[in-house]
C-alpha cells in the first residue's frame, strides 16, 4: 500500500516502562535527585571544599555558621561541613554494602527455601528464629564486645565497617528471604518454568535465569527502603557510643559528639541531624516510587 | 482455639532455649573478658584474681555455664550485677515500670491518632489532607528518633524554657502541681516514640482501608441504602482493623528497642538505659538479663499477634 506509515515503535522493556512510571512520580524524582545530590556532595564536596577536617583551632570554637565555617565549628574549632562531608560517606557506605549483604542472604536462603520443598520448613524455622532476636540492643552488645577486636585486626576504620556492615546485614535479610520465597513457590509452578524444565535445564539454571529475574523488582524495593534503615541503625549506634570510634567521623557520630553542647552549639546537632533525615526521607520516597513503577496493576 | 494457644506455647519454648542460646554464645565468645573491669584494681594479685574467676564459675566448660545459667533464668534468677551486688531481677524491676509508662503511653497514643488519620486520608485520598498525613508518614520514619528528641530539647528546653531535659524518675505524684511536673517531664519522650508510631501505624492502616473500599461487599452495603458513616466504620474500619491489630502486636518490641534511644537522650531510667550504661561498664549478668527480656517480649508479641488474629478473623480456623 503507498504511504503506509510503519506502526512499529521501539521496543520497552520492563526498566524501561519502570523509568517511564518513575519518573511521573514527582516526589520521587525529588528524592532521586536529592539523594544523588547527597552522594556528590559528600564524594566530591571534600575535594572541592579546600577547608581541612582535622584542624583544631579554639579561637573559634562553637562558633555558629558564618561565611568560613557555613555549617559552624564544634569545640575544638573544626569546620562541622567538612567534617559532614566525610562523615557522610561513611555513612551512605554503611546503608549501601550492609544491605546489599543483607539482600544477597535473603535471595539465598528464600530461593532455596522456596524452591526445594525439603529445604523449606527448616528454613524459614531458621528466619522466624533470626525474626524473634531483639536486634537493636542484640546489635549494641555485639558491636560493643567485638569491636576491639576487629580494630586491632584490620584498623579503626576497616575493622568498625566490617563489623558494623556485617552485623547489620545478618541481622536484616529475613524480609528478603521471606518476601523471595513466596515469589518462588508461586512462580516455580508456572508454565515457563516448566518449559524450562522440561527441555532439560537443571535447577541451578532455572532458580537463576527464569525465577530471579521475576523477584528482583519486590527485592529492589524492599532494598532501596533497607538502605534508608540501614543507616538509621549506623547513626544510632554511632549515637549511643557503639558505633564507629572517636577518630572516625561519620552523621551518628557528630551528633554523639553534640549533644552535651546543644545549649550552646545547636548547630553542631542541627545541621548533621537534616543531613541524616534527609538521605533517609529522599530514599523512602525513591522506593516509594519504585514500589509504584515496578507494579504492574499500575500504570 | 486453646489447642492452638498450646500448641503455639509449646512451640515459643525451643524458640526461647535457642535465642537464650545465642546470647549466652554472644557473651561467652567475646573477646572481652567479663572481669576486665570487675576488679580491675592492679593491686589485686594475679592468684586473687583467678580465685574470683574460679569462685564466679568462670573457668566452667561452657555447656556447664550455659545449662547452669539456663536453668536458673528459669527460675527466674538472672544473677548478680558485677558493678552493683544486686540482683540483677532486682534492678531490671527497678526500672521497668519507667519504661513501660514511657513506651506504654507513647504506643497507645500512637494508635489513637494513626487509625484516624489512616481512615481518612484513605477515604479522601489524593485530599490535602491526605497528602499532608503522607508527608507527615514519610517524615516519621525518616528522622531518627535521637534527632527529633535532640531537636525537641533545643526548642522546648534550650530556647523557650518550656519543659526540663532530665526525666526526674523520684519525683512522686501526690498533687496536682507535681501531677503537672511529671506531664511536662513525659511530654518530650513520649511524643518522640509516638511519632514514630504514629506514622508506621497510619501509613498501614491507610493501605488496608484502601485494598477493602472498592470490594464488593461495600457496595453491597452501600446498595442497601446504609449510611456512609456506618458502612466505613461498621464494614470497612473492622475488616481493615484486623492486619492493623497484628501490626500493632508485631511492633511492641521494636518500640522497646527506641525506647533504647529515647532513654538515653532524657536520660529516662528505664531498662534501656540500663542496658546501654551496662554494656559500657561491661555488666555481663545485667546486660544478658536484659537480652533476654527484649527475646521474650518479642515472642510473646508474636504469640498475641497471632492469638488476636485468630480471634478476629473468623475466616481462620485452627485445626
Amino acid at each position: 500500500m503507498p504511504g503506509a506509515v510503519e506502526l512499529r515503535r521501539p521496543a520497552r522493556s520492563l526498566w524501561k516502562d519502570a523509568w517511564y512510571q518513575f519518573q511521573r512520580h514527582r516526589l520521587a524524582m525529588a528524592g532521586l535527585v536529592t539523594f544523588l545530590f547527597l552522594v556528590i556532595f559528600t564524594l566530591v564536596g571534600p575535594v572541592v571544599y579546600s577547608t581541612p577536617v582535622n584542624a583544631i583551632d579554639f579561637t573559634v570554637s562553637l562558633q555558629g555558621s558564618s561565611s568560613t565555617h557555613p555549617f559552624g565549628t564544634d569545640d575544638l574549632g573544626r569546620d562541622i561541613l567538612a567534617r559532614a562531608m566525610i562523615g557522610g560517606r561513611i555513612s551512605i557506605a554503611v546503608g549501601i554494602v550492609s544491605v546489599l549483604i543483607a539482600i544477597t542472604l535473603g535471595l539465598f536462603i528464600g530461593a532455596i527455601a522456596g524452591y526445594f520443598a525439603k529445604l523449606d520448613s527448616p528454613l524459614m524455622r531458621l528466619t522466624d528464629l533470626f525474626l524473634s532476636l531483639p536486634i537493636l540492643p542484640l546489635l549494641l552488645v555485639i558491636v560493643y564486645l567485638f569491636r576491639d577486636t576487629l580494630r586491632t585486626a584490620f584498623g579503626p576504620e576497616l575493622g568498625v565497617f566490617l563489623m558494623i556492615v556485617g552485623v547489620i546485614g545478618i541481622l536484616n535479610w529475613m524480609p528478603v528471604a521471606r518476601l523471595v520465597r513466596a515469589s518462588f513457590l508461586s512462580l516455580k509452578q508456572k508454565e515457563f518454568v516448566e518449559a524450562a524444565r522440561s527441555v532439560g535445564d537443571p535447577d541451578s539454571r532455572i532458580i537463576m535465569k527464569h525465577i530471579i529475574p521475576n523477584v528482583l523488582s519486590p527485592v529492589l524495593v524492599a532494598a532501596t527502603i533497607g538502605v534508608g534503615g540501614a543507616i538509621l541503625t549506623e547513626s544510632t549506634l554511632s549515637f549511643l557510643g557503639l558505633g564507629f570510634p572517636s577518630d572516625v567521623t561519620t552523621w551518628g557520630r557528630l551528633l554523639y559528639d553534640a549533644k552535651d553542647y546543644l545549649d550552646i552549639a545547636p548547630h553542631w546537632a542541627f545541621f548533621p541531624g537534616m543531613l541524616i533525615f534527609l538521605t533517609v526521607l529522599s530514599i523512602n520516597y525513591v522506593g516509594d516510587g519504585l514500589r509504584d513503577a515496578l507494579d504492574p496493576r499500575k500504570g | 482455639m486453646s489447642r492452638y494457644i498450646l500448641r503455639r506455647l509449646l512451640i515459643a519454648i525451643p524458640t526461647l532455649i535457642v535465642i537464650s542460646f545465642v546470647v549466652f554464645a554472644i557473651l561467652a565468645l567475646a573477646p572481652t573478658d567479663p572481669l576486665a573491669q570487675f576488679g580491675a584494681d592492679p593491686r589485686v594479685p594475679p592468684e586473687v584474681r583467678e580465685r574470683i574467676r574460679e569462685s564466679l564459675g568462670l573457668n566452667d566448660p561452657w555447656p556447664v555455664r550455659y545449662v547452669k545459667w539456663v536453668t536458673s533464668v528459669a527460675r527466674l534468677d538472672f544473677g548478680y550485677s558485677f558493678m552493683s551486688r544486686g540482683p540483677v531481677m532486682d534492678l531490671i524491676a527497678q526500672r521497668l515500670p519507667n519504661t513501660l509508662a514511657v513506651v506504654g503511653v507513647a504506643y497507645v497514643i500512637g494508635v489513637l491518632f494513626a487509625i484516624p488519620i489512616g481512615m481518612v486520608s484513605a477515604i479522601k485520598r489524593y485530599s490535602v489532607f491526605d497528602h499532608m498525613s503522607t508527608t507527615f508518614a514519610f517524615i516519621g520514619f525518616s528522622v531518627p528518633t535521637f534527632f527529633t528528641g535532640l531537636l525537641l530539647i533545643i526548642i522546648f528546653s534550650v530556647k523557650l524554657h518550656w519543659l526540663p531535659f532530665i526525666y526526674d524518675s523520684n519525683l512522686k505524684v501526690t498533687n496536682l502541681a507535681t501531677l503537672g511536673d511529671q506531664i511536662k517531664q513525659s511530654i518530650m519522650p513520649i511524643t518522640v516514640l509516638a511519632l514514630f508510631n504514629t506514622a508506621t501505624i497510619a501509613r498501614y492502616t491507610r493501605s488496608e482501608m484502601l485494598e477493602h473500599l472498592p470490594l464488593d461487599y461495600v457496595r453491597t452495603a452501600r446498595s442497601k441504602g446504609l449510611k456512609e458513616r456506618f458502612v466505613v466504620l461498621r464494614h470497612v474500619l473492622r475488616n481493615s482493623l484486623i492486619p492493623v491489630v497484628t501490626l500493632v502486636a508485631l511492633g511492641i518490641p521494636a518500640v522497646f528497642g527506641g525506647a533504647i534511644v529515647t532513654e538515653q537522650i532524657f536520660r529516662v531510667p528505664g531498662i534501656g538505659e540500663l542496658l546501654v550504661r551496662s554494656i559500657g561498664q561491661g555488666d555481663t549478668p545485667v546486660v544478658a538479663g536484659i537480652l533476654l527480656i527484649f527475646a521474650v517480649l518479642v515472642v510473646l508479641f508474636n504469640l498475641v499477634a497471632d492469638v488476636l488474629y485468630g480471634v478476629l478473623d473468623p475466616r481462620i480456623r485452627y485445626s
